[in-house]
């Protein structure tokens, strides 16, 4: 058991935990996390994403006790972080995902809009094929990908409105 | 839900703590870089070490460089800062566009190229869990003494699926290792052994800290090609790195190919150049030795039911996926990939 000091949606926060506990097992059962999903648990399926210093790693193959000094965002953290950042309501992500319908079963939601997250902050207007590739990490099992490509271009097409209005 | 068997962790900092730590207890003692093969293989109770050794606070271990003319890429820089690195798409094609093929993007940022060169052999027979291994009497590489591959085999053919290795086999890539005694460098050549076991030389105790690609005389096309189910996350069902070194008039002086995913180490497809060498890229004469060094790659590449996918189909696709390979490498494109 070590005591592990992690930055997590903007907060500091110290935490018990044995070095063979993943950072997901830390955020789900020490941490109350619970919207990162705890999926296949082997790297392939992606329902684990954060973003780990801005960029989507999988919580359920990254060890809490290497998860230290990193700012590390949850789905639980985008709707405060927006709001830091000056915005109102959700993240214009869940806001999309929630107006298109993205979502079956919602199991595959969290890491597929952390994922769009991390592209939209990298890049202003990703084309279609770059948002495929961005989240061709996270496996929806309803095969909902439709819904979740439009979500993606239509936070992206809000934003591009926004700017030139 | 998969849960990691008890172990601690290290946290070095230099290379010399690193390889103390390594020295203490063989066996009981793993490395860990990104963790993301690693980790699952655990998961499955593949390996069960007492300690694991983390290099990433190893500073001397990131980052890519140029040094008296070779490219030096240390072994614990992120598979897609290799993919994405302009030094490496330029010296490097075949190399940049393996590193950007490797799984998804979560894990080309997470996995790194010295471990995607240590990457353990992968078996639909092996890379299982406890349960499932145990139900069907485990196997020859792990905890039984029977192969499900080979009918009655003995040696275990379990499959190097490394993407980045063949890529940087056909540029001649260098290793650097560390170890208590100190450094030495070795080929990447002769880094491999044919036992699906443990496909390499040097033993896990030592630590893998750059690899080093040689400046080439000559200028070089290259390309990659990767056959897999989906066009993310999947390892390699067949790989394969071309090269092709030309003169200043773009005829063909030299050219290497390399497999990976059929046999427990990447290998050189033999005599590969022959019908190319002397004809000029996207001549007739160019056209008719693509189509003959492809026939020769699909006599010497045999898969096998090692790594899922249905074994003939992987063979017809050899001759296919290595003739595109080679004219994208020629037309300075690739990486050649569904979808």
């Amino acid at each position: 058991m070590r005591v592990l000091e992690l930055k997590i949606n903007g907060d500091r926060v110290e935490v018990a935990a044995p070095d063979h506990w993943t950072l997901l097992e830390v955020l789900r059962y020490r941490l109350g996390l619970t919207g990162s999903k705890q999926g296949c648990d082997k790297g392939d399926c992606g329902a684990c994403t954060v973003l780990v210093d801005g960029k989507p790693e999988l919580s359920c193959l990254k060890l809490a006790a290497l998860s230290e000094g990193a700012e590390i965002t949850t789905i639980e953290g985008l709707l405060p972080l927006h709001l830091q950042a000056g915005g109102t309501g959700p993240d214009p992500v869940q806001d999309a995902f929630d107006r298109c319908g993205a979502l079956q079963c919602g199991f595959c939601q969290p890491g597929m809009m952390l994922s769009a997250r991390a592209l939209l902050n990298e890049c202003h207007s990703p084309s279609q094929a770059e948002i495929k590739k961005a989240l061709s990490g996270n496996l929806c099992r309803c095969t909902g990908y439709t819904q979740i490509i439009e979500a993606v271009e239509l936070a992206i097409a809000e934003r591009v409105g926004a700017k030139n209005s | 839900m998969l849960r990691l068997p008890k172990f601690e962790v290290e946290k070095p900092t230099t290379v010399d703590e690193t390889v103390a730590l390594l020295s203490e207890k063989t066996g009981d003692v793993m490395i860990i870089a990104g963790g993301t093969d690693l980790m699952p293989n655990m998961k499955h109770e593949l390996f069960t070490p007492k300690k694991l050794v983390s290099l990433a606070g190893v500073s001397a271990l990131f980052g890519i460089r140029e040094e008296a003319g070779a490219l030096v890429i240390g072994a614990m820089t992120p598979l897609d800062q290799v993919a994405n690195h302009p030094l490496v798409a330029e010296r490097a094609p075949a190399l940049a566009q393996a590193a950007g093929l490797v799984a998804g993007p979560q894990l080309r940022r997470m996995g790194t190229l010295g471990g995607n060169v240590m990457l353990d052999t992968r078996c639909q027979w092996y890379n299982q869990t406890y349960f499932w291994r145990k139900s069907l009497g485990f196997c020859l590489k792990k905890d039984g003494s029977a192969c499900h591959v080979i009918e009655g085999g003995s040696k275990c053919v379990a499959a190097a699926s490394n993407d980045t290795a063949p890529a940087l086999m056909s540029l001649d890539a260098k290793l650097t290792f560390a170890n208590a005694d100190g450094q030495r460098e070795l080929l990447l050549d002769d880094l491999w052994k044919s036992d699906g076991i443990f496909n390499k030389k040097v033993p896990p105790s030592d630590l893998l800290t750059e690899i080093r690609l040689p400046q080439r005389e000559v200028k070089h096309l290259g390309a990659y090609g990767k056959l897999r189910d989906r066009g993310s996350i999947d390892f390699p069902l067949f790989g394969v790195a071309v090269r092709i070194d030309i003169d200043a008039n773009d005829v063909v002086v030299d050219a290497e190919a390399v497999s990976v995913a059929l046999q427990a180490r990447p290998t050189r497809i033999r005599k590969f150049g022959e019908s190319l060498v002397g004809t000029t890229l996207g001549s007739p004469e160019f056209e008719k030795g693509v189509q003959a060094a492809a026939s020769l790659g699909h006599k010497q590449c045999r898969p096998m039911p090692n790594v899922p996918g249905d074994h003939e189909y992987r063979h017809a696709m050899v001759p296919v996926y290595l003739k595109r390979t080679i004219l994208a490498a020629a037309a300075g494109a690739g990486p050649v990939h569904a979808v």
